[in-house]
């Protein structure tokens, strides 16, 4: 089992999760976060004033799905939120040790 | 005899020269109350205390970091509070009734009208003999209360409470009503024949001046140019800055102090101005800043509203267009680029827009006053008459110089007994919360 990390423009979280859906992932979990990469930041002018803001508003979604997944959820990822522009974000994957459904006690491969 | 023009000086000469004249005499008719001036007087003093409590405190607010939005909406508030009460205890008598002794008149009213004691319910004042003296006193105080009120965008994010309290107690009855009664009481401004409608020296200028000098005695703001400062919430400023506008009628109408063509023409070029400014300062940072912004063009419609007030009842439709323009272009230069060259951190540009845009404004109305508006004007430009030109630059030094160096005697006396500046802790954590014992969001 994996858990994938994606980091992508807020604006196409809906293309992102309407396509995962429709390969069967069963479920995510979606925060508002902010950070930088090599995008940096921008720059913004308040009469005159100029400020660096250093952290741009990013949308950070979590899917944990079967290893034989993996490549599947990577490339519809990729190719949703991909505008070909600096800032598209990135994907990270990560091992997971163990999934437990509350309400039924089922894990793993049950639980996903 | 017409009193369209209360606030134009000769008219204020003419009122004193006639209170004068009946001493000791019966006047020649008793005033009558008009019912339309009254209606009209009562609904523009509403506009003008709209323009402190909400317009002006959203404007400042909106524009302040999110710690210090309500410490920054309570200075306006504070200060319609406390100068509501100084006006009613002295503040009116010394603005706007007449001293005696002719000479002091000059400078200052008389002190008959302390805690309003000889305002009965049908007085009037000479200066607004139309309508009941309860509502000019009214209408004034309106006036009193937003001048101070401006002071606070220059010291934003690092005044005691306390000392903004005592500061704006203190300048109303020392600066504020002696240069309301040089102007408009019958003071030697008035006489010498200062053209300023509305305040745009009597207000703003003398506002922006009292700015700039407490911004520059209190100091930067820590981080001022390291930290990010940008405005917390820019819609509560475009609100602020609408309620400004639309009280503005109040404000420059109102000034006519009677319901008639006087303040219909000042209605329209106050209109007019203010959308001239707004575009202007919008074209100018399009062009050199890349975007035309949202603050810039509240920033640019305030700029015009200023520079129009001195004016408003005294220029046509195309002198009002001529003079927002400008404001809006030169106050951008004032705020934006100006402040950066010279370094002062007049936080919220009380001085970049206030004072620059009221000076602009009483020099401009010099330029374009029209004696066929305003029979008892003669500009330069229309008229031919140059020496307007001197006079305003009197009024604007003379409003300059004791707005400055009273300004600066208060604050070193508050500074001295109290401090006038928060500690950097709290500062740094924030005033709403230090200061006020309250945050925003709960």
């Amino acid at each position: 089992m994996k858990l994938i990390t994606a980091i992508i423009k807020p604006f196409k979280l809906d293309d992102v999760r309407e396509a995962l859906s429709a390969i069967g992932v069963q479920g995510m979990t979606v925060t508002e976060v902010k950070g930088y990469g090599r995008q940096k930041g921008h720059t913004e002018i308040y009469r005159g004033a100029e400020y660096a803001v250093s952290f741009l508003p990013k949308i950070q979604i979590e899917v944990a799905v079967k290893s034989e997944m993996v490549e599947a959820v990577i490339e519809t990822i990729s190719g949703k939120a991909k505008t070909g522009q600096i800032g598209d974000g990135k994907i990270f994957v990560l091992p997971l040790e163990q999934v437990v459904r509350i309400r039924t006690g089922e894990t793993d491969g049950d639980a996903l | 005899m017409s009193f369209d023009c209360k606030k134009v000086g000769t008219c204020a000469a003419v009122a004193a020269g006639a209170i004068l004249a009946s001493s000791g005499t019966a006047f020649a008719a008793a005033p009558k109350i008009d019912s339309g001036d009254t209606a009209w007087m009562i609904t523009s003093s509403a506009l003008v205390l709209m323009m402190t409590i909400p317009g002006l405190a959203l404007f400042y607010a909106g524009m302040v970091r999110k710690k210090n939005i309500l410490a920054t909406a309570a200075q306006s508030f504070g200060a319609t509070c406390i100068i509501t009460v100084l006006w009613m205890v002295i503040g009116y008598s010394v603005a706007f009734t007449t001293n005696a002794n002719s000479n002091l008149n000059q400078y200052i009213g008389s002190f008959n009208y302390f805690l309003l004691g000889p305002m009965g319910l049908n007085a009037t004042s000479t200066l607004a003999p139309t309508i009941p003296e309860s509502v000019y006193m009214f209408f004034q105080m309106t006036f009193a209360i937003i001048t101070p009120a401006l002071i606070a965008g220059a010291i934003a994010d690092r005044m005691k409470f306390s000392a903004f309290m005592w500061f704006m107690s203190l300048w109303l009855l020392f600066v504020y009503c002696p240069i309301a009664h040089w102007v408009w009481g019958g003071g030697f401004l008035g006489q010498w024949g200062a053209l300023d409608y509305a305040g745009g020296t009597v207000v703003h200028l003398n506002a922006g001046t009292a700015g700039l000098v407490a911004c520059l005695m209190l100091g930067k703001r820590v981080g001022y140019g390291t930290e990010n400062m940008a405005p917390h919430n820019l819609l509560f400023a475009l609100i602020g800055a609408s309620l400004l506008w639309v009280g503005w009628f109040g404000f420059n109408a109102g000034s006519a102090v009677t319901a008639n063509v006087n303040a219909g023409m000042a209605a329209a070029a106050t209109q007019i101005a203010t959308a001239a400014a707004a575009l202007g300062w919008m074209i100018m940072e399009w062009m050199i800043n890349k975007k035309p912004s949202v603050l810039g063009m509240i920033s640019g419609a305030v700029a015009g509203l200023v520079a129009i007030t001195p004016a408003s009842g005294f220029v046509n439709p195309m002198g009002a267009l001529v003079i927002g323009f400008s404001a809006g272009v030169v106050c951008y230069f004032a705020s934006v680029w100006v402040k950066k060259w010279l370094g002062y951190d007049d936080a919220l540009d009380t001085w970049g827009v206030h004072g620059v845009g009221g000076a602009l404004g009483a020099m401009m109305t010099g330029m374009f006053a029209s004696n066929a508006i305003n029979s008892s004007a003669k500009g330069w430009l229309i008229d031919g008459n140059a020496h307007q030109m001197l006079i305003q630059f009197y009024d604007v030094g003379c409003t300059f110089l004791y707005s400055g160096i009273g300004t600066f005697i208060i604050l070193k006396l508050i500074d001295i007994v109290i401090g006038i500046r928060v500690s950097r802790d709290v500062e740094v954590e924030g005033l709403d919360i230090n200061l006020h014992g309250e945050t925003v969001h709960g």
